[in-house]
């Protein structure tokens, strides 16, 4: 059970938002934590000579992090089904001041015979959206 | 340049993953979640699991153990150095949980080609012990080619 009944419910409705900060420091513990050791995501000369602006967070990181503004809203994990995302654009994070996302959900779409509601989600950086079609189908 | 041949390709199962409970914090502080059900053992079992649960996206985890027998395959001839990921998915049977034994297994299910460059899909399908299906990993993967 959730604290949240699908009866009260509305597309279009606001579901919260969340600001994240990526700072090089998550995308280190975010490299550890996947395994995904790319040096564009932590290593300015190795960004620069690959030609990107500068160090990019992982776009599995950007992808982790969004999902949370619909987990703090449902309040369990497990309660979501399907989650998937296009990736772009990047997420260039700065040394000193690290990157904000700016994360926001709303409803999509609603299934009151599964008990199930699909959640728009938005994530922009610097006043750009970095994923696209970002969408979750959640358990009520 | 991909290999359009390996469309429809199936590759064999990884060797079997073992979810530890820490792997699972780990991830979980990684992606900025706060959510007691991935770090906190009580709470994940009040809330009917056995055991703390991954983040959502945690199985990318086990997607790419699977993802790495293709970019070794020579067959495939994919240049890793050239790849951007281009879209994500994952459509979960139910939450993965600390104690899980997981394998996978992945099928090419598209190339296509796009001027210089190339777009390759794999659906990686994920099992318990039981055999049992838990999560399927739909990701495609860009592959820029000479400008």
């Amino acid at each position: 059970m959730t604290h949240i009944n699908l009866a009260g419910l509305e597309v279009g409705q606001s579901i919260g938002s969340i600001e994240i900060l990526l700072t090089r420091d998550s995308l280190v513990r975010y490299a550890g934590a996947s395994g995904d050791f790319n040096p564009i995501h932590y290593r300015d000369d190795f960004a620069a000579s690959v030609g990107l602006p500068g160090v990019l967070a992982h776009g599995m990181l950007t992808m982790g992090a969004a999902i949370q503004v619909v987990v703090d809203w449902i309040g369990d994990p497990g309660r979501i089904l399907d989650y998937g995302v296009r990736f772009t654009k990047p997420v260039v994070v700065d040394p000193v001041d690290g990157a904000v996302l700016t994360i926001t959900g709303k409803i999509g779409e609603i299934d009151a015979e599964n008990s199930t509601v699909r959640v728009d989600i938005s994530t922009m950086f610097s006043e750009t959206a970095v994923l696209g079609k970002a969408q979750a189908r959640v358990r009520i | 340049m991909v290999n359009p041949a390996v469309e429809g390709k199936t590759y064999p199962e990884t060797d079997p993953y073992l979810v530890g409970r820490e792997k699972i914090r780990e991830f979980a502080h990684a992606v900025k979640s706060t959510n007691p059900n991935n770090l906190d053992v009580f709470a994940a079992q009040a809330a009917g699991y056995g055991d703390v649960i991954a983040a959502p996206t945690f199985a990318v985890v086990i997607q790419e153990r699977s993802l790495a027998t293709v970019l070794a395959d020579k067959e495939a001839d994919i240049d890793f150095s050239r790849v951007v990921h281009g879209d994500q998915r994952f459509i979960h049977v139910r939450a993965i949980e600390a104690g899980d034994e997981l394998t996978s297994i992945l099928k090419v299910s598209s190339v296509k080609t796009l001027g210089a460059h190339s777009m390759v899909t794999f659906e990686t399908q994920i099992f318990d012990a039981d055999k049992d299906l838990v999560c399927t990993a739909i990701s495609t993967l860009v592959v820029r080619g000479d400008e």
